[in-house]
């Protein structure tokens, strides 16, 4: 998993609420059986019409905005536990995602990808769509070691919370499996004291 | 000492090592695994260069990209028997059990748990899905993973996992006639909506949850998802032990009296505090039908659909808009008479045989409306086979339906079951999503009573005046 620390960089509204994973990689692009171009497919039916041409109206299709942090209204990422989300976002490639409220599985994808999902308030939520509304050159600082997030042209702040452990893989690029891997004796020692039938 | 809840009672059992105050490492009984969410976990033991570490404690099945006609035939469609080929491949070279393809036990992953009795009380299960949450249903904590989790389990046979909040959500009472488990559910997600219980562990309980068969326990649980709370739990009772045995996996002999002696504890000590209670009345459900694109977005079946007036915030009516908009609905429509394309009966929420039977009890001797076009599904082999023996199919097959084969079939609609663009298809499934059922297609989640009324009628019908 790659290192994340701080990020400086413009985003990409999508003011919408509850969207969910079916909408982020529909369930018909998850036959394949390796990790990688989910990204070509990422929203694809809100993206592109059925013959293959982009939808003009759609925000990753309109060239005003860039950059790698996706904003998206409250409930991002609701419905089916398919890592493929994560993936897709992350090769799209978006490596935070801002919200006000993510739903839980797609939080923990997200952060086993070297994807951030920084949450924060309604208020400032709207502040940041705002932000980019009135100039789409709005640039904003993820600091992950502070976990605060900045509006670069008007100061204007927020810390957010993750969990102290996921912090540390992030910043280090670890992932679970190793940390656990190490636990061997502890897993052993935990199975033999359980009640068998 | 305070007591605990159930949820606190099965967690507890399972942490094998505490990271901090939140962060727990979490052993797993029981991991299912299907062929969509895993072939990436697979891959990656292969670059660790390590074996499943126990691998006899996982079972796994094709669904999602199974066909529900000609199952003795190759996959038709290249990548989803790819996809299936992987999965059995990989169960060989890891060492573990899998029903495949036409085996007596196939069937989709959250019905062929329980009915085999690999799915018991107690119990931490996972599985690459969000529906895992159905196996709570048994006082189990289960709950939906990501690919990444998937290899985590398979590697160590544990979970690296924060621990949620918990919320009691009780419901006392007589359920109205015509009401089902599946009500009782979309009633709760829309009055809470698809984000009100993000963060939480769920328990049901009262009066009306203990009446409840297990079958229409496991609707409930599975759609706690729905909500977003990580899972659902119900205490077992009776009814689960019952339920549980003499199945093929459950523990038999003295194993059985010493598991039921045990289960017989799981239930949430009266003085326990969870984070959020919720108290509902049974006489206050109604049979409910969903008309925009979340599960959340539900109304009682004679109802309309809300006024823009009545939703709060402005991106909540950016969403609302969008939503109708996609189903071609508009503010204030009313439910009842509207017309319906496609019947879809089945998947993990209710494709179990009591779902077959309340259908075929309510078309016996009916004809489908002629414009209906319909795909009913069983839940797995042994439900395929039970309504045989009841002879469900035959009273399916009379009233002008075709029986297919088990799996998940246009639920998301990975395998050629597929609703086409701008029809209208009202679905047992658990999800209203923008092409969920297959691309531009809309759905309407309802229960099996009220997909079989729609299914005669050609249109929704208020069961409570039908029949």
């Amino acid at each position: 998993m790659e290192k994340f620390q701080t990020l400086v960089s413009t985003a990409v509204p999508l003011q919408v609420e509850d969207v969910d994973t079916d909408q982020i990689i529909p369930a018909r692009f998850l036959k394949a059986t390796t990790r990688d171009g989910f990204g070509e497919n990422l929203f694809r039916d809100w993206r592109y019409n059925p013959d293959g041409s982009p939808k003009e109206d759609f925000v990753l299709n309109d060239s005003t905005y860039a950059g790698e942090i996706l904003v998206g209204g409250k409930n991002f990422g609701s419905g089916s536990s398919r890592e493929h989300a994560a993936w897709a976002i992350r090769d799209y490639p978006f490596k935070v995602v801002i919200s006000s409220f993510f739903a839980d599985i797609f939080k923990g994808n997200a952060l086993n990808n070297g994807l951030l999902p920084v949450q924060v308030s309604e208020a400032f939520l709207g502040t940041i769509f705002k932000a980019i509304e009135s100039d789409h050159k709005t640039e904003f600082k993820i600091d992950l070691v502070n976990q605060t997030i900045t509006i670069l042209s008007t100061g204007e702040s927020e810390s957010f919370e993750i969990d102290e452990y996921k912090k540390t893989c992030m910043i280090n690029g670890y992932d679970d499996i190793d940390y656990i891997l190490s636990l061997k004796d502890k897993i052993e020692a935990y199975e033999d004291s359980k009640i068998k039938f | 000492m305070m007591g605990k809840t159930l949820f606190e009672k099965v967690w507890d059992a399972h942490v094998v090592h505490s990271i901090n105050d939140t962060t727990h490492i979490l052993y797993i009984d029981k991991h299912l695994v299907h062929e969509v969410t895993s072939p990436q976990a697979f891959s990656g033991l292969e670059k660790r260069g390590i074996k499943a570490f126990r691998p006899q404690n996982t079972v796994a099945t094709p669904d999602h990209n199974v066909p529900t006609e000609n199952q003795h035939l190759p996959i038709q469609e290249e990548l989803s028997r790819l996809q299936v080929a992987k999965l059995k491949d990989n169960c060989e070279k890891y060492g573990v059990q899998m029903f495949g393809l036409g085996h007596k036990y196939h069937g989709i992953v959250h019905i062929i748990g329980p009915e085999l009795g690999i799915t018991q009380p107690g119990m931490t299960i996972v599985c690459g899905d969000s529906h895992t949450s159905t196996h709570g249903a048994f006082g189990s904590i289960a709950f939906g993973i990501g690919t990444s989790q998937v290899e985590s389990v398979l590697a160590t046979q544990c979970l690296l996992q924060a621990k949620p909040k918990t919320m009691k959500i009780q419901i006392d009472g007589t359920l109205s006639k015509g009401v089902l488990s599946k009500d009782i559910i979309l009633y709760i997600i829309s009055k809470i909506s698809s984000s009100g219980g993000t963060g939480y562990f769920v328990e049901f309980c009262g009066t009306a949850i203990e009446a409840l068969s297990m079958e229409a326990r496991m609707t409930i649980c599975n759609m706690s998802i729905e909500m977003g709370a990580r899972g659902g739990m119900i205490a077992p009772d009776q009814t689960t032990f019952e339920y549980i045995q003499g199945r093929e996996f459950a523990p038999k002999g003295e194993g059985w009296d010493k598991a039921v002696a045990y289960w017989s504890t799981l239930k949430s000590d009266d003085d326990a505090k969870f984070d959020k209670e919720l108290y509902i009345d049974a006489a206050d459900i109604a049979p409910m039908v969903t008309y925009g694109t979340n599960p959340g977005m539900g109304v009682k079946v004679d109802s309309s659909i809300p006024t823009l007036d009545t939703i709060d915030g402005e991106n909540n009516q950016i969403t609302f808009k969008k939503s109708l908009d996609y189903m071609g609905f508009a503010p204030g429509d009313k439910m009842l008479g509207k017309k319906i394309d496609w019947i879809f009966l089945g998947s993990c929420t209710n494709g179990r045989i009591e779902d077959l039977r309340i259908f075929a009890d309510y078309v016996k001797g009916k004809k489908k409306a002629e414009h209906i076009n319909d795909l009913i599904v069983p839940g797995s082999k042994l439900v395929e086979k039970q309504a045989k023996e009841e002879g469900l199919d035959k009273i399916i097959e009379e009233a002008g339906f075709k029986f297919r084969e088990p799996g998940c079939s246009a639920c998301l609609a990975m395998n050629d079951d597929k609703v086409p663009k701008g029809q209208y298809s009202i679905s047992t499934s658990n999800r209203n999503f923008e092409g969920r059922q297959g691309p531009g297609a809309r759905t309407l989640l309802a229960s099996p009573l009220t997909v079989a009324a729609a299914a005669i009628n050609g249109y929704i019908t208020d069961v409570r005046e039908s029949n």
